[in-house]
């Protein structure tokens, strides 16, 4: 099934952006330490909560900090704990959701029995709970938490679709072959259900840079780290938005809204190729068919 | 008579729906269905949907379980495992494969040809080596008339006509060497022109590795050209059987005679014109719900003939010569001569303006 | 009788009478596509004539679907009429109408009164949240505004009565009603407002073969009743042989055939007709081999140059890769295949 990416504005500027989060997230750090000389955790104390200048370009934080420097160093801790996250919770919605779907019965209840009580878990109070029992909570074991906790939705829906998939006549012919169950979901089903995953991911991806800057406002982070989150929970304990420090929250919050901006728009284009009914493309086809028309109605002379 | 490659004995499926408030009913899709499959012969189930026909081909491919009775291959039962889902030994699986009625929706649209047959081949053929593989399945496209093999094994499904997706869902089905063909309705969603193709290949295969047939359709015309024997089904029930002439120019069921009076049949030897052939056929009636049945005799709401006992109890089967059967109380009454002096619908209008509204 | 001139499009003035009700001239859709336009229907000429029934036959890619939903204006993009007319003539004399230039307003109003469709999921085509006895009524009251409720409920009624289904369960919702039992309901509801012409897309084949003759049957006797015309499109030629006074055999866009079903069956004039004759295998008479026809259904979007059927054609000749044969009449029948042009036939 072919499918230009590039084709659509939406989803190639989605690509995009989200790319250049990635390189920034991979290659930040060194290129803010090695060519613009800055340290993340340097206390410039020279410059105490200071305005964008020359020197600091984002300005600095109540401890003289950088603001460019952790923006991009925190750039690396929410990606990090961004694509991690979305991988253990799609992960566990695959391992849960596709056999839920494809099995019925005892054990496909048994499996929406845990997902539903996924779903209606009260995620915050646990997270703390769970925090405090781990003693200190590196990025790792962030996204760890946030993929625990994230994955019903997704498994719900994969659930659903596995299931259309696993009644469908090519499924149930390839069993009556003689397919054993693992190749008929390994092999047969799950095909089908790439565009459905791809999209879960992007919308964990979104999810667990959310779900990370809203743990750290609350206190739940890596204390050494630097995230976006960690970053807007120091600005906030300090006062910031009172104080009138906004470049000291406005940079990493324009970087999680982005992020989250860049994984909508490549949602979006993956819809479209897992649904044939392309939106964007029934509109190329009315602007044609109105083409045709109106050279059709011209009068051949009279 | 040859032994039955795969049999039925008194099989029923009875199926749990829940409708929206909460209750359950039983559909009994099918009840106290009985057939033989010998080598090298072609039985066709004729029926309306509904009728239970697809159920009893399921049923017999092991696709779930039947409720009651048993399933015999080479006169040993086979037990399967599951309501829903059946598993039964592999060697089933190889002794019996079932054909969908949709072509387009029995191949795996992001599989090629290639991907189908060799799994076919490789399930029950344990380890062979590439150019074996490769033989093989050049072989099965040229059995079902795809060639050259080279041109269609790197399609996809969407890329071949339904006639083609249909040939190579046969194949995949001969990949296994299987002695029993299921066709559910195997040629309904082709194109006119190409039917005739696919049953003249249905037949070659019989002719040809002594494969055992059942044939499922609604259209008795197209039974008639493939098949040897007939039964009909209706209601989930079968009401008669026996070879395919026998019951169709002197069907000993008032249904199976409503059936055939209703079809159409262009190559009419007498003359009729369109008043004739439609006049009168308002109300022909329709068949139950099979979630509560009429009692006695299924088809007693709709006949003509029905009498008080049709109404109360269930028929008993009447062995007629050749080898044919009836299950209708009109024989047990000798009153069978009666189904020849008019039409279906005629005697059904009669019956309607005799009776008192 | 009362005589019109109409002028067809190559000029020529053909006086008709005015039992036409349905003139279709060099009817020809296109699907707008990426690359080259798709041309499902190409110069599609016929005459309906009043009560009369029209079979129009044909196989995937035929472009009877498309016929359809042109003749009757439900087309979507990306399906566009690049050119031809569909005339049609209403009883009261007066002058007749192009379908194809009509304003959307003008072509509501005519929709159900004067011309009305069935489809093959008609049976799923009535409202699921409205009784259907409300359904009718909603028809008939928007056609006629003089109606009153009472006399809409009872009219909605009889017409369904009149196709079998009794006067109670006109307060009956759809879902309620058997499959057959809806097919008829759509069936009268396209007849409420009393049409001249009826076009009916495989009306019976989601249905069984005993349901098929009943709904046929009631629609014979309200034929008689009411005199309309049907375009009756369908797959299942051996039914239009019994059922069609005319068919049209439709084969890559085109009719290759049109004739009486008698002239039809007993002398088919195209080849594609008489595959296709002999692909329906009889029920009583002699069982012998038949092939049906071999190869495919043309592809349209790559139709061969010269005859589209002529890949599969028994009766094949060299220019028949060459020429395409358009369709012409052979006394009160036309054929498009060069076996009959003039000079062949001596």
């Amino acid at each position: 099934m072919k499918y230009n990416i590039f084709g659509n504005g939406k989803v190639a500027f989605g690509v995009i952006l989200l790319s250049f989060f990635v390189l920034l997230a991979v290659f930040g750090p060194w290129f803010t330490g090695s060519v613009l000389g800055l340290d993340a955790r340097a206390n410039d104390i020279t410059a105490i909560a200071a305005p964008p200048s020359a020197e600091h370009p984002l300005g600095t934080t109540q401890f003289g900090q950088d603001v460019l420097a952790q923006v991009i160093e925190g750039a690396r801790g929410s990606m990090f704990v961004g694509f991690l996250g979305a991988t253990i919770g799609t992960a566990i919605a695959v391992l849960i959701g596709v056999p839920a779907g494809y099995f019925g019965g005892t054990t496909g209840n048994f499996l929406n029995f845990l997902t539903n009580l996924f779903l209606v878990m009260p995620v915050l109070p646990l997270i703390f709970v769970l925090a405090g029992y781990l003693q200190g909570t590196g990025l790792v074991m962030i996204a760890f938490i946030i993929g625990v906790f994230g994955w019903a939705g997704g498994a719900r829906t994969l659930r659903a679709q596995a299931m259309s998939v696993s009644n469908r006549d090519f499924v149930q012919a390839m069993r009556m072959l003689g397919e054993s169950d693992r190749r008929l979901i390994f092999t047969e089903v799950m095909p089908h259900l790439y565009g459905w995953i791809a999209s879960m991911f992007l919308g964990g991806l979104i999810g667990a840079v959310m779900a990370e800057a809203g743990l750290a406002f609350l206190g739940v982070s890596d204390s050494s780290a630097i995230s976006w989150g960690t970053m807007i929970q120091a600005a906030q304990q300090q006062s910031a938005v009172l104080r009138g420090l906004w470049w000291w929250f406005v940079p990493p919050g324009l970087c999680i809204a982005l992020v989250g901006t860049a994984a909508a728009l490549i949602n979006f284009g993956v819809d479209e190729l897992a649904n044939p009914k392309l939106r964007s493309a029934s509109r190329r086809v009315a602007k044609r068919t109105a083409a045709v028309q109106r050279a059709a109605l011209v009068p051949e002379g009279v | 008579m040859n032994e039955p490659v795969l049999e039925a004995v008194d099989v029923a499926k009875h199926f749990a729906v829940a409708n929206s408030v909460g209750d359950s009913s039983v559909v009994r899709a099918v009840e106290g269905a009985s057939i033989r499959l010998e080598p090298g012969r072609i039985t066709a189930v004729v029926g309306e949907s509904g009728s239970g026909k697809t159920t009893l081909a399921r049923l017999l491919a092991r696709f779930y379980e039947p409720t009651s009775g048993q399933i015999r291959l080479d006169g040993v039962t086979v037990a399967g495992d599951g309501i829903r889902r059946s598993t039964v030994p592999k060697s089933y699986r190889k002794a019996v494969q079932l054909i969908f009625q949709d072509p387009f929706g029995s191949l795996n649209p992001l599989h090629r040809v290639r991907h189908n047959l060799e799994r076919a081949v490789r399930l029950h053929h344990g380890r062979l080596g590439r150019t074996e593989v490769d033989r093989r399945m050049a072989s099965l496209l040229e059995r079902v008339s795809l060639t050259p093999a080279s041109d269609y094994l790197d399609k996809f499904p969407h890329e071949l006509s339904g006639g083609q997706r249909q040939r190579v869902v046969i194949a995949r089905a001969l990949a296994v060497e299987p002695r029993v063909l299921l066709g559910d309705e195997p040629i309904s969603m082709l194109d006119v022109s190409i039917r005739l193709e696919m049953l003249n290949l249905l037949d070659k295969l019989r002719r040809e590795d002594g494969l055992a047939l059942l044939y499922i359709t609604h259209d008795i015309a197209s039974a008639r050209y493939l098949c040897d024997d007939i039964v009909v089904m209706y209601a989930g029930q079968m009401v008669e059987a026996g070879p395919k002439d026998a019951v169709i120019s002197d069907p000993q069921h008032p249904y199976t005679k409503l059936l055939v009076e209703s079809s159409p049949d262009p190559h009419r030897t007498t003359a009729t014109d369109r008043d004739d052939i439609f006049g009168a056929a308002d109300e022909l009636g329709e068949p139950p719900s099979l979630i509560d049945p009429p009692p006695g005799c299924r088809f007693h709401p709709r006949c003509p003939f029905a009498m008080e006992k049709c109404r109360t109890t269930p028929p008993p089967r009447a062995q007629l010569a050749d080898g044919r059967w009836a299950d209708c109380w009109l024989h047990d009454e000798g009153r069978a001569d009666e189904l020849t002096h008019a039409t279906m619908t005629e005697r059904i209008t009669r019956k309607l303006t005799e009776e008192p509204r | 009788m009362t005589f019109t001139q109409t002028m067809r499009g190559d000029g020529t003035a053909v006086t008709t009478a005015s039992d036409i009700v349905l003139d279709v001239d060099g009817l020809s859709v296109e699907y707008a596509s990426a690359g080259a336009p798709v041309r499902a229907c190409t110069d599609v000429t016929f005459q309906l004539r009043r009560g009369e029934i029209l079979g129009v036959v044909g196989e995937s890619g035929s472009g009877k679907s498309t016929l359809i939903t042109a003749l009757t204006r439900l087309q979507r993009p990306p399906a566009v009429t690049t050119s031809g007319r569909i005339v049609f003539h209403p009883q009261s004399g007066r002058p007749g109408i192009d379908l194809v230039q009509l304003k959307p307003r003008a072509l509501r109003s005519l929709r159900w009164t004067s011309l009305s469709i069935v489809l093959q999921s008609a049976m799923d085509a009535l409202n699921p949240v409205m009784r259907v006895g409300e359904q009718f009524v909603d028809v008939l009251r928007v056609h006629d505004r003089s109606m009153s409720r009472t006399a809409a409920w009872a009219e909605a009624r009889r017409l369904l009565g009149l196709v079998g289904i009794s006067a109670d369960r006109a307060r009956s919702y759809p879902h309620e009603l058997s499959g057959g039992m809806r097919q008829r309901a759509t069936i009268a509801l396209a007849l409420a407002c009393r049409p001249e012409l009826v076009v009916m897309d495989e009306p019976t084949t989601a249905v069984d073969v005993v349901m098929q003759r009943q709904i046929l049957a009631q629609v014979l006797r309200l034929r008689r009743e009411f005199d309309f015309a049907v375009v009756f499109v369908t797959h299942d030629l051996s039914l239009l042989l019994e059922l069609a006074d005319r068919i049209a055999v439709m084969y890559a866009g085109r009719i290759v055939e049109l004739a009486s079903a008698q002239d039809l069956y007993r002398t088919p004039m195209h080849p594609y007709t008489r595959g296709l004759r002999d692909s329906f295998p009889p029920l009583h008479a002699p069982l012998e081999r038949l092939e049906g026809i071999p190869g495919t259904p043309p592809d349209l979007r790559a139709l061969p140059s010269g005859c589209p059927f002529a890949p599969r054609c028994p009766a094949v000749m060299e220019r028949c890769h060459e020429h395409l044969p358009l369709l012409t009449p052979r006394g009160d029948r036309s054929v498009a295949c060069h076996l009959h042009d003039e000079e062949l036939v001596r």
